[in-house]
């Protein structure tokens, strides 16, 4: 099972590093990674999703927290959380397929970024079901590029993390 | 006021308090060499890389102090990588500083260049590549810290030649230390206490496991109070080894694979287990499957990575045994417990009667009588310095002691050749007690060039090698688990004696029991360095390390010696 780690670590060479190693080490699979920068100057935040249950789980976090540089780590996974993906898809069109594929795009609230001849690229975010379901019906008409970035997650509510 | 790089290692040294350092120059790591002699800093120069992080690992283990070792770029930085990860299994503080190429050749595959931040990321608390000679007096301070602080560990300064060039006026380290990440102390969960102690006061047959954290903590003295209050006796890993007085009755001595007998029953028998700064390795443990099946658990240790880690506990407590300890002698009640300590009474005596010790002399010369009579001279004040392997296991079974000191081992990583180098370091650490370097032929010869290391430091430490011309663990397991095929393990050795006096140094060989006495008395009458050479029984029920816990089996599956050497009625009397 899917679990979801929130970890708050320094802006520091090195650091990825040192947190994919550890889950490395520890024999975990990593679904998906993200990391970027926070409010906070000096503090980047990331998203990590890993295949394990809530016990492994609760001990690569132990492990991440003694890591000098991770100043927080949450598992969110049970968690009233909003939780995206983005995607950018370059669809094979022609002239006949060109309007099916834009009211698909249409009904997954997606967007056109990219219009060309015989290819218009999209962008779409949300859940990862979305995402899925919308690649799965872009798959009849010939995909010819993708890009996925991994899992953002926030807690709902007042409270930061 | 600036100073180069270079200057900024040895002032920040000072700084710390550190008057000896280990290491071996090169290269890139010249400049900072060249400051030395400013500063009044003793530098041990060793014969391998290897030996001057195992000696810092030594002098860290002896006096709770941080141990610093210096190595140049590559291949003297990558030599100290089995020395880092013996220090971070076993949580003993060292500082190490790296020479690294120039900045700008970082990356390029220059010479004598090696990725140590990236080789080290596993076996080190935390490291540093300095790229800044500003932050150098930062870095520095924050290293020290780190090592020495909650759970103790190795950190590494990886440092560019330009960097010990470059002139910094940054030649103090900030303030305030900025680890955002880094708390490593905790308040300590009173209710939790409480629960801990309902469970200990309801207990009927309660085992302390204690190990390398009560010594590590410096809390003894109050383990022993807790003991005697509430009627538990108490079992120790092998670097707990010293955290309890050994003849002391409510002692049980080492657990786990070669534990004694009757300690693992207790633990397999108790009703309630309280585990202090301990990890249940599995060297420890046996088979998790059947552990301690009738136990209550209770772990209190200062790494809560360790917590529900290998054993599911009942109450598990963060904190630091200095903390935690005194509390809970408060919080509990007084208890005797005379059946159980009777029955495990019952199980010492029988244990007793498979002693080798017990035995009735053949003439010949077995690991633990040569234990047992360096126990016998030194009166049991020795720091005794164990190499790994057979050996290992008599020095901690045989080496009985009453005062809390360590016996230093490799316990987790296991490493070969530590002894000898870690010897140095304790000696120098302690240059008032009396250190002995138990060691195999095997491992001995892994690390055997710091010899010179200590004839240039003219240091006063006793080795004792058992030869038994195997490596003799592994040919004990080959003899026990893998149908007696001793491949790769008869060792064709040296004339020892003949190679030890080469480096200056007395030697003598015993392979009469009735000689070991004399030749241990006249070693520590040796000003200087001494040597003796055991011949130890190499086969059989003689050269084989009993009670062991076979592999994949549990603890009260241990297997004993075969015979009994006495009838139960005449077994020893001893301070083991």
């Amino acid at each position: 099972m899917s679990r979801t780690l929130i970890v708050l670590v320094e802006d520091k060479p090195g650091v990825l590093a040192r947190v994919a190693g550890l889950l490395r080490r520890r024999a975990f699979n990593i679904e998906s990674l993200t990391v970027g920068r926070t409010q906070e100057a000096g503090i980047s935040r990331m998203t990590i999703v890993v295949d394990s249950d809530r016990t492994e789980a609760q001990k690569v976090a132990q492990n991440l927290l003694k890591l000098v540089n991770v100043i927080e780590v949450e598992d969110v996974t049970e968690s009233p959380l909003v939780a995206r993906n983005l995607a950018l898809v370059k669809v094979q069109i022609n002239g006949g397929s060109r309007a099916e594929v834009m009211q698909i795009v249409g009904i997954f609230r997606a967007r056109v970024v990219d219009v060309g001849l015989d290819t218009l690229m999209i962008e779409a975010t949300g859940t990862e079901e979305k995402v899925e379901g919308l690649l799965q019906l872009l798959q009849a008409f010939g995909i010819v590029e993708m890009v996925r970035g991994g899992r953002v997650a926030m807690v709902r509510g007042a409270e930061p993390q | 006021m600036r100073l180069t790089g270079a200057q900024v290692v040895w002032e920040m040294l000072a700084r710390e308090g550190v008057d000896v350092v280990f290491g071996l120059p090169g290269g890139a790591m010249l400049d900072t060499y060249h400051c030395l002699r400013e500063y009044d800093i003793h530098h041990v120069l060793v014969r391998h890389e290897q030996g001057a992080a195992h000696a810092a690992d030594g002098y860290a283990r002896a006096s709770g102090r941080v141990g610093v070792a210096i190595a140049t770029s590559g291949p003297g930085a990558t030599n100290l990588v089995t020395g880092i990860a013996t220090a971070m299994l076993d949580s003993s503080p060292i500082v190490c500083i790296t020479g690294q190429v120039g900045t700008s050749l970082i990356g390029t595959d220059a010479f004598q260049e090696a990725d140590m931040t990236g080789i080290t990321l596993p076996i080190t608390k935390h490291n540093y590549l300095v790229t800044d000679v500003d932050e150098l007096a930062s870095i520095m301070h924050e290293a020290f810290y780190v090592a020495r602080s909650g759970r103790p560990g190795p950190v590494l300064i990886d440092l560019p030649k330009d960097v010990q060039q470059a002139k910094t006026s940054c030649v103090e380290p900030l303030a305030e230390m900025r680890l955002p990440g880094y708390q490593p102390a905790e308040d300590v969960d009173v209710e939790l206490l409480q629960r801990a102690a309902d469970l200990l006061n309801s207990a009927e047959r309660p085992v302390i496991l204690a190990g390398h954290g009560i010594l590590m903590s410096g809390t003894a003295q109050v383990l022993k109070q807790l003991a005697e209050k509430t009627g538990a006796v108490v079992a120790w890993t092998l670097l707990g080894k010293g955290a309890f007085p050994n003849s002391h009755p409510l002692s049980v001595g080492l657990m786990g694979m070669h534990g004694e007998a009757f300690a693992n029953q207790a633990i397999q028998e108790a009703d309630l287990l309280l585990a202090l700064g301990m990890r249940f390795d599995d060297r420890a443990t046996g088979t998790l499957e059947s552990y301690a099946p009738k136990a209550r658990k209770i772990h209190i240790d200062a790494d809560a990575a360790e917590l529900n880690k290998i054993v599911t506990t009942d109450v598990a407590i963060l904190g630091d045994l200095s903390n935690v300890l005194d509390k809970l002698l408060d919080t509990v009640e007084p208890n005797g417990h005379s059946q159980w300590l009777s029955l495990v009474d019952s199980w010492r005596k029988q244990s007793r009667t498979r002693d080798i010790l017990s035995k009735p002399h053949n003439g010949r010369l077995v690991g633990p009588f040569v234990i047992d009579s360096l126990r016998k001279e030194t009166q049991g004040d020795a720091i005794v310095v164990a190499d790994v392997g057979q050996h290992q296991m008599w020095a901690a079974l045989y080496y009985g002691q009453d005062r809390p000191d360590p016996l230093i081992t490799s316990g987790g990583l296991g490493t070969m050749g530590f002894a000898l180098p870690a010897a140095i370091g304790v000696q120098m650490a302690l240059p008032d007690r009396e250190v002995w370097a138990v060691a195999g032929d095997g491992g001995f010869q892994m690390t055997i060039q710091e010899l010179a290391t200590l004839v240039q430091e003219d240091l006063p430490v006793k080795i004792a090698l058992m030869n038994n011309s195997y490596l003799g663990m592994v040919r004990q397991w080959q003899e026990m688990f893998y149908e007696k095929r001793y491949e790769a393990t008869y060792l064709a050795n040296p004339d020892f004696i003949r190679l030890v006096e080469a480096y200056g140094i007395s030697a003598r060989r015993v392979a009469d029991p009735k000689d070991a006495a004399a030749a241990i008395a006249e070693a520590r009458r040796h000003g200087g360095p001494a040597f003796i050479e055991f011949e130890v029984a190499g086969e059989g029920e003689d050269g084989n390390v009993y009670p062991i816990v076979p592999p994949g089996a549990a603890l009260h599956e241990m297997v004993t010696r075969p015979e009994p050497c006495v009838e139960l009625a005449g077994t020893r009397e001893g301070n083991r």
